[in-house]
């Protein structure tokens, strides 16, 4: 009876895999022409979930409905023609190919064997024309701004006359601006008649577009609650399981002499031509946290990795507490005082086929409290091991001999946090921190660096979220196309301005201030 | 009452689940060899139906009258193999091997027949030069990696033939060594000849000792050593290595340096070894052909798992089954099909991590029944994994 007004429904789902449950018993109902959020911490079962409607993997139990009928989704190309689409976190789109190109990809019109492109032109500038989705269609992807590829993204689905559009954490790669945008799209969409499914765990934009939320919990249905009728603290609470604080709490910071004192750092880029970091200089003091705001990819990367040894600069200079370590080793600027929390943490940040032991004393296993004569002093890493994970927490199936890679990846940044804190050091880098993690894995790692400036370290933090750049910087520079272009106190400036900063729309010099003093 | 049940079962069910994979992985090694002998027998009843059957009763039960050659043979194929799997745990691929093999023996000849040295120590001597020999010709990829970031296969490659050749030119020249009419080495003296084992009927010597007890000494150095945990972490992840300040390019150099020397060991060893008929000894000849034994070594690491004590295991196996192989010939098969099997083993081992996770699966699946478990982690883990999936496609 109520059917007929749900357009996609899955009905108690549950996919379990060997030793869990990762859905259990989930109903999700999609009504047409509504944003539907879903919303959850990592691990939830929000991708299971979707990876189900995806036609990736086959639920033990329940089923899935369209328009009250029972469907069977064995595959993407089944999804496809149910006309269900998705855009996803990272791009599909083919960086050299055109936009017109990557939108026809794999449904190309063709006339006698040939492509017919003005055909799927026609197509694609009625869309973007009718959703208000501006796009160029002969740019090269490559070019245009990562705002831009996403509506592409969503065009690839419009074009496939999907009715059922999913998007996946979308608004990660955008500014301010963009984001502001993109839920305007979503709207207009809605209004359209078609029908969305908003992935997420950002509380304010679930609040600002959405008519519903279905909030998963450890795998688990915490139910739909209608937007009109909840706060931000209750789907907090829903998602976590008990009251999180969404603020920081932390004192005015005290800033004493300067440790990092950077002058002129200019460093060449890998991916194009250009220098990814432009005469870039600035200072962190004792006692506070710089934070470097800015879009994704405006050399942030590059800046730290320059600091901390992992690329070579140009030119330009680098002193901790007094001492020149520009050319220093990465090994001699980790014994010099560098702790480095880095942006990628199974990347660079852990040996994620080593046991947790083994982790916690990778940047200190060569000192004598750790090696005999170049043999290594099991017990003394078992003792040290387990005094960290005990410090700080560290929840693992086997204790320190559980190998990391079958940890969450709250509990490996959590490792990782462990080793940097608690080895000798006077500045603390760290990249993204925060970066996948759930709310209160968050909290935690923000306490723990308002922590570390407390004890009177120096604390520099690169972040890509505007909420982690204003609650838990003391100080933010912004960082754009690779030179630092504003200096901001996080208690006077705005979500808005930073935003001009972040995208090059308003610039102050700061590089004067430091190389005059 | 799920979620009890999940508690109470979950620290049990996590240790079996280790158990389950130790355990596989090395039954998968198994499940390889069972398929390729398979493999192989269903070849010799194509070739001949009459005498499958007691050709390949040779294969599999041959081996057991000839022990002293079996650990014979094993030997350099243990070093080499040894010398492949030391690099591997860096994440290098030593194809070179066999230059570095034949360099070994070279350099064991050179010392045997032009140094005039005491008899007691003249063999230990030759041993030693035969590693420099290996050190050398490993230093060349590791040098050329670590410093100008070439690819160390296609350098080994390159060092196979280049030793290869010098090798057979610098013995052709030699006169003190060589003997034009019968294209080979002359015999080596004897007291340069490392003991027999006095196994009758068979070469072994102390060699296969000597390979053993290295092999174990690597198993030391790998796990127990800040040296072989830089080197398995560079293997595992070379970005956290370089993220934790180890040095790479010196590790590079000095891996490739290692795997070199334990490949020239393999040489010395091998042409090194006595011979039954006195006053004879093992001979080179420099007919321009790569040293076999050092891709055998490839085959033999990997089906070790590149663990220096599986090496071991392996080695003797591959050795076991090629002597058997030989013995096929008796009723008339090639004893290319052995070297046929040996392939469709390795091929299959190197199936190993998928048959292990699938038989694992498959038992955890017969296990399960009732034990559910809800674990936040292991659903993070599993969203990994999905997210992996996703990005891989």
């Amino acid at each position: 009876m109520e059917n007929e007004n749900y357009i996609i429904e899955m009905l108690n789902i549950t996919k379990e895999f060997p030793g869990i449950v990762a859905n259990d018993n989930i109903t999700l109902r999609l009504k047409k022409g509504e944003i539907h959020a879903l919303l959850g911490e990592n691990g939830a079962g929000k991708s299971t979930l979707m990876s189900v409607l995806f036609g990736l993997y086959q639920p033990e139990k329940g089923e899935i409905r369209k328009n009250g009928e029972v469907v069977k989704i064995n595959n993407p190309n089944d999804a496809n023609d149910l006309g269900i689409g998705m855009v996803h976190q990272h791009f599909r789109l083919v960086e050299v190919f055109t936009v017109l190109e990557n939108i026809i990809l794999g449904v190309e019109p063709t006339k006698n064997g040939f492509l017919d492109m003005d055909q799927a032109r026609e197509k694609v500038v009625d869309l973007s024309q009718r959703y208000g989705l501006k796009v160029d269609p002969d740019a090269v992807i490559e070019d245009i701004s990562v705002g831009m590829q996403q509506r592409v993204e969503i065009l690839k689905m419009l074009y496939r006359d999907n009715e059922i559009l999913i998007f996946d954490e979308p608004t990660a790669v955008l500014t301010p601006q963009e984001i502001a945008e993109l839920l305007q799209i979503m709207k207009d969409l809605a209004n359209e008649g078609k029908s969305i499914l908003f992935i997420s765990h950002k509380l304010n934009e679930i609040m600002a577009v959405a008519d519903r939320c279905t909030v998963l919990r450890k795998g688990k249905c915490m139910g739909t609650v209608e937007i009109k009728d909840t706060t931000k603290e209750e789907l907090s609470r829903m998602m976590v399981g008990r009251e999180v604080s969404l603020k920081v709490d932390k004192k005015e910071s005290q800033p004493g002499e300067v440790v990092l004192s950077i002058r002129n750092m200019t460093v060449p880029s890998k991916i194009h031509k250009n220098n990814a970091v432009r005469d870039v200089s600035f200072d962190v003091r004792r006692g506070e946290i710089v934070c470097i705001a800015g879009i994704d990819g405006n050399g942030q990367t590059e800046l730290v990795q320059a600091l901390t040894g992992l690329e070579k600069m140009t030119s330009g200079q680098i002193n901790l507490c007094g001492k020149d370590i520009s050319k220093a080793s990465i090994r001699q600027r980790s014994i010099a005082g560098i702790s480095h929390i880095p942006e990628d943490r199974q990347k660079y940040g852990l040996v994620l086929d080593y046991t947790l032991e083994e982790n916690l004393v990778l940047q200190r296993y060569w000192q004598p409290q750790f090696q005999n004569k170049g043999f290594i002093k099991f017990d003394e890493v078992r003792k040290y091991a387990l005094r960290l994970i005990d410090k700080f927490d560290i929840r693992s199936g086997q204790g320190p001999i559980t190998v990391v890679r079958s940890m969450s990846g709250g509990n490996q940044q959590k490792a990782i946090i462990a080793r940097e804190m608690d080895k000798d050091h006077e500045l603390l880098v760290a990249v993204q921190p925060t970066r996948g993690l759930d709310v209160g894995a968050i909290e935690y790692i923000h306490k723990m660096l308002v922590e570390g400036r407390d004890s009177g370290k120096a604390v520099l933090l690169v972040s890509l979220e505007l909420d982690e750049v204003l609650n838990v910087s003391d100080r933010i520079l912004v960082m754009y196309e690779g030179e630092i272009v504003g200096q901001l106190d996080p208690k006077e400036t705005t979500d808005e301005e930073l935003g001009l900063y972040m995208s090059g729309a308003k610039r102050d010099n700061v590089k004067e201030i430091y190389n005059a003093g | 009452m799920q979620d009890k049940n999940g508690m109470n079962s979950k620290t049990n069910e996590k240790k079996k689940f280790s158990e389950i994979k130790g355990f596989s992985s090395f039954t998968s090694a198994l499940m390889a060899i069972v398929i390729g002998l398979l493999f192989g027998f269903i070849v010799m009843l194509l070739a001949n139906p009459n005498n499958a059957v007691a050709g390949f009763r040779y294969v599999l039960l041959g081996g057991l009258g000839r022990f002293g050659d079996v650990l014979y043979f094993a030997t350099p194929i243990l070093m080499t193999g040894l010398s492949v799997a030391f690099a591997f745990k860096m994440g290098l691929f030593n194809i070179g091997a066999s230059g570095q093999y034949t360099m070994g023996m070279f350099f064991a000849l050179y010392v045997a027949f032009m140094f005039n040295l005491p008899p007691s120590i003249h063999w230990i001597v030759a041993i030693l030069a035969g590693m420099i020999g290996g050190m050398l010709w490993g230093f060349i990829p590791g040098i050329f990696k670590s410093l100008l970031n070439v690819n160390e296969v296609i350098t080994s490659i390159m060092t196979n033939y280049i030793g290869m050749y010098l090798v057979d030119m610098l013995i052709r020249s030699n006169e003190a060594m060589y003997i034009p009419s019968m294209t080979r080495t002359k015999y080596i003296p004897q007291h340069v000849q490392i003991r027999s084992l006095g196994i009758a009927g068979s070469n072994v010597n102390f060699g296969v000792i000597f390979a053993i007890l290295i092999a174990i000494v690597l198993y030391i150095i790998l796990q127990k050593t800040t040296f072989g945990y830089e080197l398995k972490a560079t293997g595992y992840n070379k970005y956290a290595a370089e993220y934790a300040g180890m040095n790479g390019k010196r590790n590079i150099i000095l891996t490739m340096v290692i795997a070199g020397a334990l490949s020239g060991l393999g040489g010395a060893f091998a042409i090194l070894a006595p011979s039954e008929i006195i006053g004879s000894s093992m001979t080179y000849e420099p007919i321009n052909v790569i040293a076999v034994n050092g891709f055998n070594g490839i085959a033999v690491a990997l089906l070790g798992n590149s663990h220096p004590i599986g090496t071991i295991f392996s080695a003797l196996f591959i050795s076991y089954i090629q002597r058997g192989g030989t013995l096929a010939s008796l009723v008339g098969y090639k004893p290319e099909i052995i070297d046929l099997v040996i392939s469709v083993i390795i091929y299959f081992s190197a199936f190993a991590a998928i048959m292990s996770s699938a038989l694992g699966r498959f038992i955890t699946r017969r296990n399960k029944k009732e034990k559910i478990v809800s674990n936040t982690q292991s659903v993070g883990n599993i969203e990994a994994d999905i997210n992996n999936k996703e990005a891989e496609k």
